[in-house]
């Protein structure tokens, strides 16, 4: 089994004749997501590589081709109205990849979101992969390889680096979620652990944080009291100096909270296994799994 | 973005948020003008981006014009440090020129996005002047809040919460409430991301005014306000870090000696970490994006190696889409091109890094190239303490 994604979904690509859209389409189907639909205003009627139908509106896309999750390619600008256009829709995922959102346009969407049923993940996310059943979004599929192990981070190629230590040591992953560098996100940590604390099969957890906010504060009171799987934790941005944005939005230590120490104490207090260094998650994973007898 | 007060102030006043009378003056001469149209006595505030000016002498009062423009000569050029310049201070290039007011009473209010919940929260407290993260520590009981339902904006009945909270009463409740509700306009409408006004001021007659005004404006909400882009102030930031924004680099000058060059954001902070845990401090955040071109690298190369305390270098890329011979052929292309003297320690993972390794290993330049994580920071800062 895998959270959220697997190789049932159908997927709409929302800007899939941009050159990103475009380009990870086609990674998207050659790692054997079912895409069965792309929406660019004004170009419905044609096809993507003479075999994916474009449609002006997501509604079209779910009423035609019955798309049930959605990826988002758009620009800034119009990304917000992408993501309430696809919940409109009933689309039931949706997975923003865009980075850099307005974030009073994100208060706005999640606030609309309440009352739709549709869960965002990201935005400014590489997305979601279920090794060897299906891919939602950029990340390099082939690191991947089925297991036990779900992965959530904050990062993007920050956790293709766990990923591939996971690989390197023969450990799988059941699903790997980007939930996105934004100070307004979708999914959050602790929405992706209930989840893999409910999958059968996935046995243990990778949850990497960083700097800003209070995201992984909410995550090991979470853990503490609903998760029993061994989860292993580690925290980017111990040398960020306070008030600089380190690169992602959402990455900022403020008024003096958001520190990587102080995430890592509260991680540690709630029973999770925090690696020091970011070179050491395999191998930590490896030790729990074996602790756990996993 | 950060801005500075009198930019605040602007914003404030085009919003009918109410700010005491006043201008910015970039010579003594024009600060004696301003201080002349507002009959004398004023209060002289050097500009420049940080708090606790006031501590650090960059705020003065005038009981005259001359006075005036004999505090703004001093100011002006000026290198002012407070708390938060760092011990090197700012140099003040700016003063603002203001009314002076009878105040009766300080307090606080801040607009701030509460990111758990993902809405807008106003925050007020009586204790003006004090520095809210201190009040919010120490006596967290203190500070009113009211979460924004972004549907709705802030209601009139939140604001007069907070301004009955805060004491006020008649024409003050009433200016209050006025104050707040306009206060909202302006942080939407100009995309903020803070606003601060510490201290908000009641006067003697009854006017409810922002002595002080901290806004930052969302770089992401740039786009759709083209007349605030303006406001950036070059003045203020790290010159690497203005050289660095014109490539689209997204760097940082830390105090380190390692400069570090990786591609996204979360691995460029892991790098940093990874390198002070391997016994050196970084030099720098530097992400170079995801595809981390020849030129990208040759730019980054150029940043990275313009700040003198830079001892070596380390490449940390993991190549996913971008395949790692392809970087590795950007890195040889990019040196070749830029002058380096200091070590250079690479280390390619991911999508054909083998063979990326063996690109590296066959050109006639000089790499250490690095496997792992850990072998890639244990060996650039071998390279410093050999």
């Amino acid at each position: 089994m895998s959270i959220l994604i697997d190789e049932s979904i159908r997927l709409v690509v929302q800007g899939i004749t941009g050159g990103e859209g475009s380009f990870h389409t086609k990674q998207m189907i050659e790692y054997g997501t079912q895409v069965v639909a792309g929406v660019t205003p004004g170009k419905g009627g044609r096809k993507f590589d003479d075999k994916v139908p474009i449609f002006n509106t997501v509604a079209e896309a779910v009423e035609e081709e019955g798309a049930n999750t959605s990826v988002i390619f758009v620009p800034p600008p119009f990304a917000a109205d992408a993501i309430m256009e696809a919940a409109d829709a009933g689309v039931k995922l949706v997975v923003c990849i865009t980075e850099g959102i307005p974030t009073v346009d994100m208060v706005n969407v999640k606030n609309y979101l309440l009352s739709r049923i549709a869960r965002l993940i990201g935005p400014n996310c590489p997305g979601i992969i279920s090794p060897g059943k299906c891919k939602v979004g950029i990340m390099p599929g082939f690191i991947h390889i089925p297991g036990p192990v779900g992965v959530i981070s904050r990062s993007g190629t920050l956790t293709y680096e766990a990923v591939h230590q996971l690989a390197g040591l023969g450990i799988g992953q059941s699903t790997c979620i980007g939930i996105g560098g934004d100070p307004v996100i979708g999914t959050t940590f602790v929405d992706a652990l209930a989840y893999y604390q409910k999958d059968n099969d996935t046995k243990a957890v990778v949850l990497i944080g960083e700097i800003g906010g209070t995201a992984e504060e909410e995550a090991a009171e979470f853990v503490k009291k609903n998760v029993d799987k061994p989860v292993v934790g580690f925290v980017a941005g111990r040398t960020a100096p306070p008030g600089r944005r380190m690169g992602h939005a959402g990455a900022i230590i403020s008024g003096g909270k958001g520190s990587a120490a102080d995430k890592m104490k509260a991680l540690k207090a709630a029973g999770i296994h925090v690696v020091e260094s970011p070179a050491e998650i395999g191998v930590t994973v490896q030790k729990a799994m074996k602790v756990y007898e996993l | 973005m950060k801005i500075h007060e009198y930019q605040a102030k602007e914003i404030l006043k085009r919003f009918g948020v109410a700010v005491p009378q006043g201008k910015v003056a970039f010579t003594p001469g024009e600060a004696r003008e301003v201080a002349e149209e507002l009959h004398g006595k004023v209060v002289v505030k050097a500009q420049i981006h940080a708090g606790g000016r006031g501590k650090g002498g960059g705020v003065k009062l005038a009981g005259s014009v001359a006075e005036a423009e004999k505090l703004a000569a001093e100011m002006i050029g000026m290198t002012l440090v407070t708390h938060q310049t760092g011990s090197e201070g700012k140099q003040v290039h700016k003063v603002l020129i203001e009314e002076t007011m009878d105040i009766a009473r300080e307090l606080y209010v801040g607009v701030v996005l509460d990111r758990a919940k993902s809405q807008l929260v106003f925050m007020a407290s009586t204790e003006g002047g004090v520095e809210i993260e201190k009040v919010a520590a120490e006596t967290p009981e203190k500070i009113l809040k009211e979460y924004i339902d972004p549907a709705a904006g802030l209601l009139p009945f939140q604001a007069g919460k907070l301004a009955f909270g805060l004491g006020l009463s008649g024409d003050q409740f009433k200016n209050g409430v006025k104050f707040l509700m306009a206060l909202y306009k302006a942080f939407v409408a100009v995309d903020a991301s803070l606003a601060e006004i510490n201290p908000l001021v009641v006067t003697k007659d009854g006017r409810v005014l922002a002595l002080d005004a901290k806004i930052n404006l969302d770089d992401n909400a740039m786009f759709r306000h083209k007349d605030l882009v303006e406001y950036r102030d070059l003045n203020e930031e790290e010159p690497l870090e203005v050289e660095a924004s014109k490539y689209n680099l997204n760097y940082i000058k830390l105090d380190g000696e390692v400069g570090c060059m990786v591609n996204g954001a979360g691995l460029a902070m892991a790098t940093m970490d990874i390198i002070k845990l391997a016994g050196s401090e970084p030099a720098n955040f530097l992400d170079v994006g995801g595809s981390a071109s020849a030129e990208t690298v040759e730019n980054g190369f150029k940043i990275l190696l313009g700040d003198k305390n830079v001892k070596a270098v380390l490449i940390n890329i993991f190549g996913g889409i971008v395949r790692c011979d392809r970087v590795a052929t950007g890195v040889i292309d990019a040196v070749s091109k830029v002058n380096i003297n200091v070590p250079v320690v690479i280390r390619l993972q991911g999508t054909n890094a083998e063979e990326a390794a063996e690109i590296l290993n066959n050109s006639d330049l000089e790499f250490t190239v690095a496997t792992t994580l850990k072998d890639g920071a244990e060996k650039v800062v071998a390279t410093i303490h050999k």
